[in-house]
């Protein structure tokens, strides 16, 4: 058990916990995103796309790394483009990017909790939120490992824990599948359900199976643009039994892009 | 405030059966704040229960594994990233240095190699410690709160921790102006932060480097004469310039906050 502040169990008082219009970003020179509406609420939201879709950019601008290049950009209810002040937008965020760099010589422990610190986290309450999201991703035994003797997919299980260690109300996970064994991915989507209840995650995959096990809501991107938002079903719903796919999902995921290419 | 009868609170104890969820809900905000009545809740099998919890968890921590001991952080700077990978750059610039002190002293007639080296001395520590390349961190930490300037100072800092002292031994060991050495060297780490906001710390720092060693460095050694800047005469105009880049750089601190500082 832990206090639970006011704060967080204040009523959202914003209708969407990520909301875009018309948004613009740039990748190097190239507009990766291109013209993008989104409005996004609490929930676990799967990102499709084929590669070079934007994906990351896009993950990249709501992580207010980049800076938007045009549109308006709402997260957590407060504008994030241009020179606004992004420290509270960023005390409510987790992000997994999908190159994730870490410090060699620092244990699990440690970086989590520098990561905690960085997320300016209150100190008295570093160490238990630590020990607790190095739990939820079944890191326990590892917790004092160094960084370097890990695995790839226990690497990428201490990136999800740091992600989560301040209880994000906005969550951004690119690729965290990636690395992880069948058993741990089954794993992982019970952590998403679970995180899904109480705020808006955003998941970046190429794992069409990942999306409709654990997601309430499917996001495709292509060319920078949105092409569906939908339930798992509707996504299903798209496909025939024509279209190329092992799954009932994978062939609506192909028909919907099919049917984009055509029209274009 | 009205206590709950005893038939209700066993009732409650017993798992609620028979109370609607509204008086479930009246009973427990009454017990969060009432002592009397949570005595009343215990019956012997409760107060038997919780004893038995206790026994088995003190057994549990007595058989667990001990405690990590908490460490003292001035143990823990061998495990620093940005230690390690300063480490070379202020080994290097600490051996420059050196070389420049036996040179002044093996070769009086040419002009201080410490104070012409002493503006350049910090800049690659700082190129080293705010660059996207070399910190492979570097994502989640510009997408954290404390992302910024303080970060960045913070590390600038760090370099200059080191390179201060050794430029201030260089300075006293051959007998030259001590504010002439210090001086240019903070001017100069204010400067690249300064630019670096704009252009990135480490573009910043190379420009910079190179700026020096081509219009005074070179020069002077080939010319056999110290540069105007380095006499005595223009510590003041130091001391303008380092205060003056320093004012800057709180200025353009919103540079600091995404990704591509320090590009």
């Amino acid at each position: 058990m832990r206090p639970v502040s006011a704060a967080e169990t204040a009523p959202t008082l914003v209708p969407w916990l990520v909301h875009a219009q018309s948004l613009r970003v740039r990748a190097g020179k190239h507009l990766a995103v291109d013209g993008l509406d989104l409005a996004l609420g609490a929930g676990v939201h799967g990102l499709l796309g084929p590669n070079g879709a934007g994906k990351t950019t896009l993950m990249r601008a709501l992580s207010t790394g980049i800076k938007p290049a045009g549109g308006t950009l709402t997260l957590l209810g407060a504008s994030v483009d241009g020179r606004a002040d992004l420290r509270e937008v960023r005390r409510g965020l987790g992000y997994l990017p999908q190159q994730f760099g870490f410090y060699p010589r620092f244990t699990v422990r440690e970086f989590v909790e520098y990561m905690a610190w960085l997320k300016e986290m209150p100190k008295a309450a570093i160490p238990d939120a630590v020990q607790r999201s190095i739990d939820r991703v079944g890191l326990t035994a590892k917790a004092d490992a160094k960084m370097k003797t890990l695995s790839g997919g226990m690497l990428r299980r201490a990136g999800i824990a740091q992600a989560i260690v301040n209880e994000p109300l906005l969550l951004l996970l690119d690729e965290p599948t990636v690395g992880l064994d069948p058993e741990q991915r089954l794993d992982f989507r019970d952590l998403l359900r679970d995180l899904g209840s109480d705020s808006c995650v955003l998941v970046s995959t190429h794992l069409v199976e990942d999306v409709v096990a654990a997601c309430t809501d499917v996001l495709l991107l292509n060319e920078g643009r949105l092409l569906f938002q939908g339930t798992p079903d509707d996504l299903i719903a798209r496909g025939g039994p024509n279209d190329a796919g092992d799954s009932p999902a994978e062939r609506g995921y192909s028909a919907l892009l099919r049917q984009h290419r055509s029209n274009a | 405030m009205t206590h709950p009868t005893p038939a209700i609170l066993t009732r409650y104890a017993q798992g609620g059966g028979g109370l609607d969820d509204a008086s479930l809900w009246s009973i427990e905000v009454h017990l969060d704040t009432c002592a009397d009545c949570r005595a009343h809740l215990a019956t012997p099998a409760t107060a038997d229960l919780l004893e038995r919890v206790a026994v088995s968890l003190d057994q549990a921590i007595r058989t667990g594994p001990a405690p990590t001991p908490a460490r003292r952080p001035a143990l823990s700077v061998h495990r620093r990233w940005l230690a390690w990978t300063l480490l070379p750059w202020l080994a290097m610039t600490v051996a420059v240095v050196t070389c420049g002190v036996v040179l002044d002293f093996a070769q009086p007639s040419l002009p201080s190699l410490v104070l012409l080296l002493a503006p350049v001395a910090p800049l690659p520590g700082v190129a080293v410690s705010w660059s996207r390349r070399v910190d492979p961190n570097w994502e989640l930490l510009a997408t954290t709160p404390s992302a910024g300037l303080a970060m960045v100072l913070r590390r600038t800092l760090a370099v200059l921790v080191v390179v201060l002292p050794v430029l201030l031994v260089a300075g006293l060991s051959t007998g030259i102006s001590v504010a002439l050495t210090l001086l240019p060297c903070l001017a100069f780490t204010a400067c690249t932060l300064a630019l670096g906001a704009f252009v990135g710390v480490r573009t910043a720092a190379i420009g910079l480097g190179l700026a020096w060693s081509g219009a005074v460095l070179l020069p002077s050694l080939a010319t056999e004469s110290l540069s105007p800047l380095l006499r005595p005469g223009s510590t003041a105009l130091w001391a303008f310039a380092a205060v003056a880049f320093a004012a800057v750089v709180p200025l353009v601190a919103t540079h600091f906050r995404r990704l591509r500082s320090g590009a």
